[in-house]
Formats: C-alpha cells, sequence, structure tokens
C-alpha cells in the first residue's frame, strides 16, 4: 500500500484515548469504519469523520452491532484494512460475527471501549467486565488475540499491533479499553511513518484459477485475494475443506477448527508482550492491564516506600493469557495481587496458572475512584499477612465492606 | 480431433457460471431454488455485466446455499446477515455489484431490519428473495411469509400471524425496483434479473417457489408439479400494480410484475457528494 503522509499525524499531540485510537488505525492502514454509536466508545466515530476525508477512508453507520461488525468482515475482502468499534452492550451483539470472523480467516480490528457492566449498565463509567466475554463470548473453540492499552499512548501503539496482528495471522483482533482511558486526554507522540512497522496482507500470488482460500501455509496462515480480482472464490461460516466448500464431517471439523486454534497457540510465546517491573526481588507482585495501570504503579511505589518488595506485571496481551510466565513467578513469590474494575475475570486465569504455588489476592478496584491506589496497597498488605498458601482466591474487602 | 469435439458439446452454457464440483446440489425434488438459480444464471449472462467485478452473498437457509453453487466471488453467511455484509463490500469497493441470495425467513424475518435498511440507504445491491412461505431447512416452522391460517410445524392449528408483503415492504423502505414472479415464470424473471443487475440502487426480486417437502406436503398440495399448475391458473402480471395489493394468502391468487423502477441516488452517490465537500480539517 502506498503510504498515505497525511494518515500518520507524526509529531506531539495531545489526544484522548478514543481519539489515540484512530490515529493508530490510519497509522496502520485502516481505511473502513462501520460502527453503531454508544457510549463511550463515540468519539472515535466523530475523530473518524473529521479526518476520514483527507485520509481517503470509508465511514459507514450501521443499524446495529451486528450489521456493522458482518460490514466490516465484507469490506476486509475487499482489501481494506477494515475495524468496527463498540462497548459492552454492543459488544454483546458482535458475538455472532466474531465467531464468523475467526472462521472465515479474516483480518478486522473491533475496538471494545468498555463500561460498567451487567446489561445496560452505567454507560459513562468505567469497568473490565467483557475481559472473558472477548475470549468466550462467541459459540464455539477459537483463539482471538486481545490487546489491553492502558494509556492514550498505548492505545495508539498497540492498535497498529492489532492491524499487525490481524494481518499476520489473518484473524479479528480486540483491542480492549475502558471508559477511564477512552476520556484521558495525554501526550500521545505519532512517529514518522517510515518508523511505524506495517504488517501488509498476504496476498495469494498464483494462478487465478488455483487459488483455494483455506489452503494454509507452513505457518497454518492461509493467503488471501480480494474480491474483484477475477479468482471466483467461496468461503462459508460453515465447517469447509480448503476450497472453502461445507463438509459435514467428524473428520472436517478436525481439519478446519483444529488449525484456526493452532496457528495462535503455536505463536503464543512470539504473540505475548507484558512489562515487567520490579519483579526480580518481588514478594508480592500486582498482575494489572488497561486502567487499573495507574493505580497498579501508584500502589507499587507506595508500598515500596513502606518497604514491602513488590514488583508489577502489566499484560499488554490479555490474550493469549501468558501463563507461563504467571507460573514462572508463582513459584518465587509469596502472592499475586490482581486489581480489576470488574467482580473477578483475569485473577482466575492467574490462580489457574499458579497452580497453588502463591497466593492470589483479588480486588474489586475503583470505588474510590480508578486513579486512587488504596485499596491495593492494602490488598498488598493483607497479602503479605497469610503465612500459607491459601486453596482459593482471596478477596479484599474494603473498610465499607461488602453485602 | 473427436474427442475435442466431444468435450466442447458436453459442456453446458452454463459451467462457467455454476461450481460444477459441487452438483448434485442439496435442493429436495420439485423445489423451485434450482429454477430461480438457472434464471439467475441466464440473467448474469444475458445483462453482460462484469462477472470479475460481481459478487454474491447468502444467509443461511435452503436459498442461503446459492452462494456455494454460482460461480462468482461468493460469501455463505450468518443468519440474515447477508444485506449487511453485502453492505461492507459495496461500501468498501463502489465498482462491485453484489448480489444477495436468500430466502423469506432469512431476509424478511432475523434479517429484517437489515432489509429495510439497505434499501432506506439505497445501496447498489440486487436482492433476490426466494420465498417459499415457510423455513424449510429447519423442517417447515412457520415463517414471516406464512399466509394466516396455513399449517406449518410450529402452527398445527394454522398460522395466527399475517404475513408481509415482500414488495410492499421493500416499496415503503425505498427500493429503486420491486419485482415479483413464481418459479413458473422463468423467462420474465431471468429478464428482471438482467435487468435489476443493471439498475443502480437497491433492487428486490420475490421468487415464489413451491417447497413440495413441506409446505406443499404439511398442507396437503399435491407436489411441485401441483404447485407449478396452481401458479399457472391463479397468477396474473399487473405491471406497475401498487404494492399495498400484493397480499397473499392460503391459495389465493399471486399477481407478479414489476412494480416499482424509480430512481433515486444511492448510499456512494450520497455519501461522495458529502464527502468532496468536506472541508480539510487543519491538523
Amino acid at each position: 500500500m502506498k503510504t498515505n503522509l497525511k494518515a500518520v499525524l507524526t509529531g506531539t499531540h495531545t489526544l484522548s484515548g478514543n481519539e489515540a485510537f484512530i490515529e493508530g488505525a490510519f497509522a496502520a492502514g485502516c481505511r473502513f469504519l462501520a460502527a453503531y454509536p454508544i457510549e463511550p466508545a463515540i468519539e472515535t466515530i466523530e475523530r473518524y469523520l473529521k479526518r476520514c476525508a483527507e485520509v481517503g477512508a470509508t465511514f459507514i453507520q450501521m443499524e446495529d452491532e451486528i450489521s456493522a461488525l458482518a460490514a466490516v468482515i465484507g469490506a476486509s475482502w475487499t482489501g481494506k484494512k477494515s475495524m468496527t468499534i463498540t462497548s459492552g452492550p454492543g459488544f454483546s451483539n458482535m458475538m455472532e460475527h466474531l465467531g464468523l470472523g475467526v472462521m472465515l480467516e479474516t483480518p478486522c480490528v473491533i475496538l471494545d471501549v468498555q463500561q460498567a457492566g451487567l446489561s445496560l449498565g452505567i454507560p459513562n463509567r468505567a469497568g473490565q467486565g467483557d475481559m472473558m466475554q472477548a475470549r468466550w463470548g462467541s459459540h464455539g473453540d477459537y483463539e482471538v488475540i486481545t490487546l489491553a492499552p492502558g494509556s492514550p499512548q498505548e492505545m495508539f501503539d498497540f492498535t497498529i499491533k492489532a492491524f499487525n496482528f490481524s494481518e499476520k495471522y489473518r484473524t479479528p483482533v480486540i483491542v480492549i479499553s475502558d471508559e477511564y482511558i477512552a476520556h484521558k486526554k495525554e501526550k500521545v507522540v505519532i512517529p514518522p511513518a517510515a518508523g511505524i512497522k506495517i504488517t501488509p496482507r498476504r496476498y495469494f500470488k498464483g494462478q487465478k484459477d488455483k487459488y483455494l482460500p483455506f489452503k494454509r501455509d507452513k505457518d497454518f496462515v492461509p493467503r488471501m485475494v480480494d474480491i474483484g480480482e477475477g479468482f471466483k472464490f467461496h468461503v462459508t461460516g460453515l465447517t469447509h475443506d480448503d476450497r472453502g466448500y461445507p463438509i459435514m464431517l467428524e473428520e472436517c471439523q478436525e481439519y478446519n477448527v483444529h488449525p484456526i486454534l493452532w496457528k495462535i497457540r503455536n505463536k503464543v510465546d512470539e504473540i505475548i508482550e507484558f512489562q515487567e517491573t520490579g519483579t526480580e526481588d518481588a514478594e508480592i507482585v500486582i498482575v494489572y492491564y488497561g486502567a487499573t495501570s495507574e493505580a497498579a504503579i501508584k500502589a507499587m511505589k507506595q508500598a515500596r516506600d513502606l518497604g514491602i518488595k513488590v514488583g508489577g506485571l502489566k499484560l499488554d496481551i490479555v490474550w493469549p493469557f501468558p501463563d507461563k510466565k504467571i507460573t514462572e513467578l508463582a513459584e518465587k513469590v509469596k502472592a499475586f495481587v490482581v486489581p480489576e474494575i470488574n467482580y473477578g475475570q483475569i485473577v482466575s486465569e492467574v490462580e489457574r496458572s499458579s497452580y497453588g504455588n502463591a497466593n492470589v489476592v483479588f480486588v474489586s478496584h475503583g470505588e474510590k475512584g480508578i486513579d486512587n491506589a488504596d485499596d491495593i496497597v492494602s490488598a498488598i498488605k493483607l497479602a503479605l499477612k497469610e503465612e500459607k498458601v491459601k486453596k482459593e482466591i482471596i478477596e479484599y474487602q474494603s473498610q465499607a465492606g461488602r453485602a | 480431433m473427436g474427442t475435442l469435439k466431444k468435450a466442447e458439446k458436453d459442456i453446458h452454457p452454463m459451467d462457467n457460471l455454476l461450481r460444477m464440483d459441487r452438483i448434485p446440489h442439496i435442493w429436495c425434488p420439485g423445489c423451485g431454488i434450482g429454477t430461480a438459480v438457472t434464471a439467475f444464471a441466464a440473467g448474469l449472462a444475458k445483462a453482460e455485466i462484469d462477472l470479475k467485478k460481481t459478487c454474491i452473498v447468502s444467509g443461511i437457509g435452503c436459498t442461503g446455499r446459492v452462494a456455494g453453487y454460482v460461480k462468482l466471488d461468493s460469501f455463505h453467511t450468518t443468519h440474515g446477515r447477508g444485506i449487511a455484509f453485502a453492505t461492507g463490500i459495496q461500501v468498501a469497493n463502489p465498482d462491485l455489484k453484489v448480489i444477495v441470495f436468500s430466502g423469506d425467513g432469512d431476509l424478511i424475518s432475523i434479517g429484517g431490519n437489515h432489509f429495510i435498511h439497505a434499501a432506506r440507504r439505497n445501496v447498489n445491491m440486487l436482492v433476490i428473495c426466494v420465498n417459499n412461505f415457510i423455513y424449510a431447512m429447519t423442517g417447515g416452522q412457520v415463517a414471516p411469509t406464512t399466509p394466516l391460517a396455513t399449517y406449518a410445524t410450529t402452527s398445527p392449528f394454522g398460522c395466527v400471524e399475517p404475513p408481509f408483503n415482500i414488495p410492499y415492504l421493500a416499496d415503503s423502505s425505498g427500493a429503486v425496483y420491486v419485482a415479483r414472479w413464481t418459479a413458473l415464470h422463468v423467462r420474465r424473471l431471468t429478464n428482471s434479473i438482467a435487468e435489476a443487475l443493471k439498475k443502480p440502487g437497491f433492487s428486490v426480486i420475490e421468487v415464489i417457489s413451491p417447497c413440495a417437502m413441506y409446505y406443499s406436503r404439511i398442507n396437503r398440495l399435491g407436489d411441485g408439479l401441483d404447485m407449478m399448475k396452481f401458479y399457472h391458473d391463479n397468477t396474473e402480471i399487473r405491471h406497475g400494480e401498487d404494492t399495498k395489493n400484493l397480499d397473499i394468502g392460503f391459495q389465493t391468487k399471486i399477481i407478479v410484475g414489476k412494480f416499482v423502477d424509480r430512481e433515486r441516488p444511492t448510499y456512494m452517490d450520497s455519501y461522495n457528494e458529502w464527502l468532496s465537500g468536506t472541508k480539510k480539517v487543519e491538523k
């Protein structure tokens, strides 16, 4: 693809997380957005519309989130890098086509700006209640790469990574942020276009009548073609063979679904990214992601000031989960403290991966504000007191207590 | 030379439009979907459009399998979402002509919302809706087109819901071309498809089709041929008829013809106009 200089706003800007996402998408080469308006994701669409004319990108506001993701998958097959934007209730609607996107092995990016959830929840309060939905929301078995940025700068950087992953592995990729990061304005540095690494779509280069849409390369990832090039290919959401023809047999289920899972599972070590701080000597490690990053870093400092050896593990990529890293740390540390703005989701993955070698303390964060670290510091103290390894997740109860 | 001639003779004129490696198809004897596909292939040839720039999308159901048999860039998608999927394709690459070929349950029930909104936007696509008055692939349940008092597996005492009149729904939602034919009217259906393929904007062609396996069997209407005889005796061609008058009751007269043919700016026309008028935003 030719580099469109207007697409990359090189320089230093003050951007909200939502705005930084759009800049990241344009820089990554995204040129199609289909979306349905929802808070707290709405500024993304506004930013996109402000810039799409000069970038040469297309937008359509669809009738619902179901059709938004359907349109994105269709658009991606025309050769345009495509994405959709939503929040919790819309994310639920999208689960149908998340499955279709994985089955048709179509590159696309979904942004879920999480709100305080369960049904309609509170549209303008941050939450992290969609973490498990991102992983398990669609029916059937699938693997999905999910990135969890923790600041506007990371929104920009991770969005480019998300598009690159989606092209490299021919799969939908989720960027999961939340209301706090979406509306937080911070300095965002956008590098020159030449300094941004873009993974181009990997096209089939053979004869037109020889193209098989699901014929796998050595890395299990099939090559793509665009609609309108004369390949006359067929793809289906039913279990299919290399030609994309439906085959209703058990053997084909294995032949079809196994590589869709393993093209990701085989590359887990390449995909996983995290940031470690002070884990070398740590007794307690805070495992955090997304909006809790700010509070977790504060808590780390406060605890270190109190003389407690605390380290941090920030999950840049939540799915696939870095279980090996957690297992390795569990053997050295006394406990993990996991703050989440929900009632316990990623914490169960931490507990699973620690195999009973370390305590796991869960903090339902956010009661006193997303950037308030008091509850995490108290949870660290609680974790220190516990001598034996408990065979359950310890839930930190705030002073106010819960029912 | 002799063998070459024989090979040439063996090639059916529609072989280049159908995926012959997928034949035999799944449809039952007496079904009208095969006829609709034949008319579609003939319409494609007749319209002389660039097949390279033509693609087809289907949803789920008996008619949902059509995309898999047509030799174009073809997509078999989720239930009812064919139009939404096709909207993405068309808007992302306006050079493409997209055909959505699906059934009444798929397009009008679960996909009803996408149907009316694509018509309202006037997205450039041709929707061919095969209407057999029933959900056939799942075994004969009530559809949004099942006439009142008709039996289905989920209406053992007769359907209690009034059905949708598809041409009226398409017309009132903003479609620029609306026609209805039956599986008997092959030549007229072919001409209609060829005409609609060249028409920019949202076109809808309803194809009334026999379902010998479920609709006819449950309602004791005989086999496919009996239904064809019924169409022969009980259809009336009324071009330009007001779409309000096109309701279909149980075994009542079916009015067919071309009802709507008008001009309206397509979604991409309006979008490009908006885009060209946009002032460049200062950084």
